[in-house]
């Protein structure tokens, strides 16, 4: 049967991958070529990378960055960040990217997730949603990564981007970025019992029974981490090992 | 003439699969084209395709290389990988539309309220990496037995002869991933975004001499 996924995640900004804590107080993890090599000699069942440059002018890095990792690694690539319009989806995938992840510019312009499924397929794109808790059981959607309110319910939000053609949803819980204490697993179980699309928890992971409970108490069809490779605690087959202890289908 | 033409009708992006033939084959010479005379003269050919099957089939009409498939999967090592495996079938229930026709059968639809063996539900698209139980044929050469492959897909195909299926994988029911027939093979998973064993594959694919 189908595998669960864990998916390493690579914060990149001017050529370096960095990692913060709830999206600020950047660390530098190193070069993102090196790093994707190493998780895909580790079993990465993907990567994904978030172009997290502020600056216009840095943002053909990125471009340089999957061209080099997608002529080497051969696994699936999600990249994310900045992403505007349809255009920028053609030129992420065509710089070798498979998934491209859309945040705030979904939420600004819903039009663009249909646009885009219709033109390159569903099974590229990918919305990411980075979600608050404002009160037991309800989430709010948040953009340009975290600062800003959208008013919109997470759970609502979901549902309305598949309708639209997503092919899957990066969930990121913005209470537990960086906070090393686990998803937020009611969040996740929200938003994949929702769903008939695959979900990728995200934010928190602090553990490897982290991801356990990502995929059994949250319901999540794939796990994003960053800091617990990023910094040798973990490789990612000790993870998938832990995993599949646990009884979850890993591929090993 | 060159040794691979991979046919590109302008659905998505193509550059995976030519980056891993290349990493198999370095010396070969490997072209992403929309040449219809190119397809047809090409050693190999490798059928690509992403996106709704609707929009495949009116593009590759569109851009007259429907002919130069026909030809291409008749009478040369000719590889489908995922859209381009449906596109070979009589009909697809994704937009109700016609195919090749170049084997009998049909795609249908993974259902929507589908439940593994504990009860979670399973999702539509089937994405991520799944176990591939496969026959004998040569381009399973050095293939681990139930290896895992990357697949994203939410329709699958129902060959009418079930002599051509050379795998199948469980979602939660068995379903054809892969199906030969003299010189065509054609798979639902992506080789090359598999890794070790779709890279194997597609090495396989250069060697195989039908």
């Amino acid at each position: 049967m189908l595998a669960k996924r864990i998916i390493p995640c690579l914060d990149v900004t001017a050529g370096r991958v960095v990692k913060g804590v709830s999206f600020v107080d950047l660390r530098d993890a190193g070069d993102p070529v090196e790093i994707a090599r190493r998780y895909n000699e580790q079993g990465a069942d993907e990567l994904a990378f978030l172009d997290i440059t502020a600056s216009s002018e840095q943002r053909g890095i990125i471009f340089r960055i999957i061209e080099q990792v997608a002529s080497q690694v051969f696994i699936p690539l999600t990249v994310g960040g900045g992403v505007r319009e349809v255009g920028d989806v053609r030129n992420l995938l065509n710089a070798g990217a498979d998934k491209v992840s859309i945040n705030t510019a979904a939420v600004l312009n819903p039009q663009l997730v249909a646009d885009a499924a219709g033109r390159y397929g569903s099974q590229c794109i990918v919305v990411a949603i980075d979600a608050k808790q404002v009160s037991p059981g309800r989430w709010e959607v948040f953009t340009h990564g975290g600062r800003n309110a959208t008013g919109l319910d997470a759970v609502e939000w979901a549902r309305n981007i598949q309708d639209l053609g997503a092919g899957e949803i990066l969930l990121t819980s913005m209470d537990r970025d960086g906070q090393k204490n686990g998803f937020d697993l009611a969040l996740t179980r929200s938003i994949t019992d929702a769903l008939d699309i695959p979900v990728i928890a995200s934010g928190g992971v602090g553990n490897l029974q982290h991801l356990v409970d990502g995929v059994k108490k949250g319901g999540a069809d794939a796990v994003l981490a960053a800091s617990i490779f990023h910094f040798g605690e973990y490789t990612v087959r000790q993870a998938k090992q832990f995993m599949s202890q646990h009884g979850i289908e890993v591929r090993l | 003439m060159v040794d691979v033409a991979v046919v590109d009708y302008g659905m998505g992006n193509l550059r995976s699969v030519e980056q891993a033939l290349r990493s198999v084959a370095p010396a070969a010479e490997i072209i992403v084209t929309d040449d219809p005379e190119v397809v047809t003269s090409a050693r190999r050919v490798v059928f690509p395709g992403q996106g709704a099957m609707p929009e495949c089939m009116r593009e590759l009409n569109a851009r007259g290389l429907r002919d130069a498939v026909l030809l291409a999967a008749r009478s040369r090592p000719f590889l489908g990988i995922c859209v381009g495996l449906q596109m070979l079938f009589e009909h697809s229930a994704e937009g109700d539309v016609a195919g090749l026709g170049i084997l009998h059968g049909k795609v249908v639809r993974f259902d929507s309220n589908m439940h593994d063996a504990q009860g979670n539900k399973l999702k539509v698209p089937h994405m991520g990496w799944n176990r591939v139980h496969h026959a004998q044929h040569p381009l399973w050469e050095g293939i681990e037995q139930d290896a895992r492959f990357y697949f994203v897909h939410s329709y699958y195909v129902q060959p009418q002869d079930a002599s051509l299926v050379q795998a199948t994988s469980q979602y939660p029911q068995s379903f054809a991933c892969a199906v030969a027939k003299d010189n065509l093979f054609a798979v639902q998973f992506h080789p090359e975004k598999s890794s070790t064993a779709g890279l194997k594959l597609l090495n396989n694919f250069m060697l195989w001499n039908p």
